[in-house]
C-alpha cells in the first residue's frame, strides 16, 4: 500500500522490529512502546533513526522525555471508526511538540483524511489505488475550520478577528 | 437568531458538495456500504425500515418562517408530504430517496440550515430550552453558548471517531426544560459565590439500555474556560471509553466504571495540563458578536393584562380550555409564549404536514416575531407572543388543525416512531400512543387529571424516554410477539429520575385500560386536584398504582 508524506508517495524506508527480535543493525526502525521505554539506550546507541509504534491505548505522554531523539512515531486505526490515535496525535503535537512523522496505518478512509490530517499527521498509509490524488481532493474538500489545530491554518474564529481588528484600523 | 456570516456559510455548502461526491460514489458501487455508512450518519442519514431517513438539524431548536417554509418544501418535494419533529429538537423525513439527499443538503445550505452531526459517534445537534429567551424564570438566555458548542463541535477534527454519540444540552431555566441530567454533558447556567454566570456540569447521563441521571463532576465553569473544559471532557472519553461493546460505549459507562472521583481527577488533570495554546477561547468580541444574534427582540411596553384575551377566554369554554393549558409565562408584560402540541388524536405524535409547517411559519411572521421553537416533547412553540393576538393566534392554528389543547396533559405524550418506521424497534408505538390518547378524549376528564408526561418507547433504545415519563411504556418483543412493560417515576426535570419497571409485560390492547385503572387510582387517592399523578406516586409509593395496573390479570 501506498505511504504518503504530505501527499506525495515515499517509499517507506522503515522496519518494524517485533518484541523479543533481535534488533538489526543498520537501517530505520520501529519498536513498540515497551520495548523503546525499556532500551531506548541501546537502541539511541544504534545511531540509526528510530521510531516508535503505539498501540492505541498506549499514552503518548511516556515518550514525551524522548521525544528529541526519535524521528517518527507510528498511531494505528484497527478500524475506521476508532478515533484514539486522533487524541494521541494531538497531545504528540500540541502538547508535547513533537516535531518528527506521526504516520497514520491501519484502516484510514479517504474521506477521514481531513480529520487525520488536522490532528497532526503527516504520513499515512492509503489503500487508494490513485493515492495522490485521492488524498489531494480529500485533503481540500474543507477550506474552513472552526477548530485550533495541529496544522497552521487559520481558524475561523482567528479570521473573523483579523476581520474585526482590520475594520477597527481603518 | 444566529445568521451565518461567509465562514458559517462556505463550511456548510463544502458539506454538501462533499457529500454528494460520497453519495455519487456510493451508487455507482465505489464505495461499500460498510464504508459509507460512517459518512452518511455523520449527516443525518439512516438506512431504516422501508427507506433512507434524513435527520435535519435545528440548532437548538429555534427556527424562522423562512427555514420553516423551506422543511415544508423539502417535505412535499421529496418526501411525502410531511416531517416529524423529534425529542431533540430535530426534523426527520423518512421517505427520501438517497440520491436526492444531495439536492436537500443544497436547499437546506441556502436557509442556513444542515445535517451535520445528527448521528454518528461524534458530538450531536445541541439541545436547549425551548423557551430560552422567553422564560419567565431564566437565568440568562443560553442559545449564545449554544451556538458557541455547535461551532466548536461542527467537524471537530479530534472528536468525530468517539466510542459512541454524544449529546450535549444547555439550560439556564428553572425548572429544566432541556432534560439536562439525562445527556451526555449537561450543562445548567447558574452563578458562583461571586455573582458570576457560568455553567454547572453534569457528566455521563443518558438513557437508553442503562439509564443513568448525569453525575456533577464540576460545580462551577467560567464561560470563558467551558469549551476548554468541554475538550477535557471529551478527550478523556475519546481516549478512554470503551470500544469493546457498542452497549457500554457511551461516557456514561466511563463515568460509573470509573467512578465519579476517578472521572473527575482524570478530567481535571487532563485540563490543568493544557498548554496555552491548546486553550480553546474566544475572543470577547467574538462572544459578544454571537451573543448580538440573540439580543431580545424590540418588545412593546405592554399591560400585563389583555382585554381581548380575557374577553375571547370568558366567551368561549373551548378557546379557555386551550389557552389554559397551551400558554406559559413570558418575561416580558404583555407577552405569552404559545404552545402548539402535534399531538391530534390518531396521529404519530411531533408528525406536521407541509402545511401545517407553512401555517406555523405565517403565524410566526405575523405575530411571534418570526421566531419557532422545537421542543422536546415534540411539539412547536411560538416563544413570543403579544397576549392580544393569542385569539387570532389560535384561530389562525385552528384553521391548520394545530389547535390541540392538551399541552402537557395525558393526551401530549411523547412516543418514537416504533415499529411502524424503525429497523431497531420491537414494538408498535404509534397505535399504543394513539390508544392511550383516547383515554383523554373528554377535555374536562384531562384537565381534571392535569399535568401527567406518558412516554413510549418501541424497544430498549429509548428514543421516547420511557425511562423519565411520569408513566413509561416499553416496547419488548417476546417469542415474536409484542408486549409493553410500565414504568412508574420517571421525571426529566431539574428532579430527573428513572422510572421503575412494574412487572410482567402487557399486551398491546391491555395497555391504555391498564393505564386507565392507573388514572383512576391516583384520582381516587389524591389530596387534592394540585396533587399532580408524579407527587402522589412519590408521597404514596407505586404500590397502589402496581396493584391498580395489574388489577384484571
Amino acid at each position: 500500500m501506498p505511504l504518503l508524506k504530505d501527499g506525495k508517495i515515499v517509499d517507506d524506508v522503515w522496519a518494524f522490529v517485533e518484541d523479543g527480535h533481535e534488533l538489526s543493525p543498520g537501517g530505520c526502525i520501529t519498536v513498540s512502546l515497551a520495548r523503546f521505554l525499556s532500551e531506548h539506550d541501546q537502541l539511541l546507541a544504534r545511531n540509526q533513526s528510530i521510531g516508535v509504534r503505539l498501540a492505541v491505548s498506549d499514552d503518548p505522554g511516556l515518550l514525551a522525555p524522548h521525544l528529541d531523539h526519535l524521528h517518527l512515531i507510528e498511531l494505528q486505526f484497527p478500524k475506521y471508526t476508532d478515533g484514539r490515535a486522533l487524541s494521541q496525535s494531538q497531545l504528540l503535537r500540541r502538547r508535547y511538540g513533537y516535531k518528527g512523522e506521526i504516520r497514520a496505518t491501519g484502516e484510514v478512509l479517504r474521506d477521514q483524511l481531513r480529520l487525520i490530517i488536522r490532528s497532526g499527521f503527516d504520513a499515512v498509509v492509503l489503500n487508494e489505488a490513485d493515492a495522490e490524488a485521492v488524498f489531494d481532493i480529500s485533503a481540500h474538500e474543507f477550506s474552513e475550520f472552526y477548530q485550533a489545530a495541529s496544522d497552521t491554518s487559520d481558524t475561523i474564529f482567528m479570521k473573523r478577528q483579523k476581520k474585526r481588528e482590520e475594520k477597527a484600523a481603518q | 437568531m444566529y445568521r451565518y456570516d461567509e465562514f458559517d456559510d462556505t463550511l456548510v455548502r463544502e458539506r454538501a458538495k462533499q457529500f454528494r461526491s460520497q453519495v455519487e460514489r456510493r451508487l455507482k458501487g465505489e464505495l461499500k456500504e460498510e464504508h459509507f455508512k460512517p459518512h452518511r450518519l455523520q449527516n443525518g442519514v439512516y438506512l431504516q425500515l422501508h427507506a433512507y431517513m434524513l435527520r435535519v438539524a435545528i440548532p437548538y431548536g429555534q427556527l424562522s418562517a423562512k427555514k420553516m417554509r423551506k422543511l415544508a418544501e423539502v417535505a412535499d418535494k421529496f418526501d411525502k408530504g410531511y416531517g416529524h419533529f423529534t425529542t431533540r429538537q430535530n426534523v426527520q423525513y423518512n421517505w427520501i430517496k438517497l440520491a436526492d439527499m444531495p439536492d436537500v443538503l443544497d436547499m437546506l445550505a441556502d436557509v442556513e440550515m444542515h445535517a451535520i452531526q445528527t448521528s454518528g459517534n461524534c458530538i450531536r445537534n445541541v439541545t436547549s430550552d425551548h423557551l430560552a429567551g422567553a422564560a419567565l424564570d431564566e437565568l440568562e438566555d443560553p442559545r449564545p453558548w449554544c451556538e458557541i458548542i455547535r461551532q466548536w463541535s461542527t467537524f471537530h477534527p479530534e472528536f468525530s471517531a468517539l466510542p459512541r454519540k454524544f449529546k450535549i444540552a444547555v439550560t439556564a431555566g428553572t425548572p429544566d426544560r432541556a432534560a439536562v441530567k439525562v445527556h451526555d454533558i449537561g450543562l445548567l447556567m447558574k452563578k458562583n459565590a461571586a455573582g458570576e454566570v457560568g455553567f454547572e456540569v453534569l457528566v455521563g447521563g443518558g438513557l437508553g439500555r442503562t439509564p443513568y441521571i448525569g453525575t456533577l463532576i464540576r460545580d462551577w465553569v467560567s464561560k470563558q474556560e467551558l469549551l476548554s473544559y468541554l475538550e477535557a471532557n471529551m478527550r478523556v472519553y475519546n481516549r478512554h471509553g470503551r470500544r469493546d461493546n457498542k452497549y457500554k460505549a457511551r461516557i456514561k459507562i466511563l463515568v460509573n466504571e470509573l467512578g465519579e472521583a476517578e472521572y473527575r481527577r482524570q478530567v481535571e488533570e487532563e485540563f490543568a495540563n493544557q498548554n496555552a495554546w491548546e486553550k480553546v477561547i474566544l475572543p470577547q468580541e467574538e462572544v459578544d458578536r454571537i451573543s448580538a444574534y440573540f439580543a431580545p427582540p424590540k418588545f412593546e411596553t405592554l399591560s400585563a393584562k389583555s382585554a381581548t384575551l380575557d374577553a375571547a377566554i370568558a366567551g368561549d369554554r373551548i378557546f379557555a380550555r386551550w389557552a389554559k393549558n397551551n400558554l406559559r409565562a413570558h418575561k416580558v408584560p404583555g407577552y405569552t409564549a404559545v404552545h402548539i402540541a402535534l399531538k391530534p388524536q390518531g396521529v404519530a405524535p411531533g408528525d406536521a404536514t407541509s402545511d401545517q409547517m407553512r401555517a406555523a411559519a405565517d403565524i410566526a411572521e405575523k405575530y411571534a416575531l418570526d421566531d419557532i421553537r422545537v421542543a422536546h416533547e415534540q411539539d412547536l412553540v411560538l416563544p413570543h407572543v403579544k397576549l392580544d393576538d393569542v385569539p387570532a393566534v389560535y384561530a389562525a392554528l385552528k384553521a391548520a388543525d394545530m389547535h390541540a389543547s392538551n399541552a402537557g396533559l395525558g393526551s401530549d405524550l411523547i412516543a418514537c416512531p416504533g415499529l411502524d418506521y424503525c429497523n431497531l424497534s420491537n414494538a408498535r408505538s404509534i397505535s399504543v400512543a394513539n390508544e392511550i390518547q383516547a383515554l383523554f378524549a373528554d377535555p374536562d376528564f384531562e384537565d381534571d387529571v392535569g399535568t401527567l408526561h406518558i412516554n413510549i418507547s418501541g424497544c430498549i433504545n429509548a428514543c421516547g424516554h420511557h425511562h423519565v415519563g411520569h408513566i413509561g411504556v416499553l416496547g419488548v418483543d417476546k417469542k415474536g410477539e409484542e408486549f409493553y412493560q410500565i414504568l412508574f417515576g420517571g421525571r426529566a426535570d431539574e428532579k430527573a429520575s428513572i422510572g421503575d419497571i412494574q412487572g410482567p409485560g402487557l399486551r398491546h390492547e391491555e395497555v391504555a385500560p391498564a393505564l386507565k385503572r392507573v388514572i383512576s387510582k391516583y384520582m381516587e387517592l389524591r389530596t387534592s386536584k394540585t396533587e399532580k399523578l408524579a407527587d402522589t406516586m412519590s408521597r404514596l409509593g407505586q404500590a397502589p398504582f402496581k396493584e391498580a395496573l395489574y388489577a384484571s390479570a
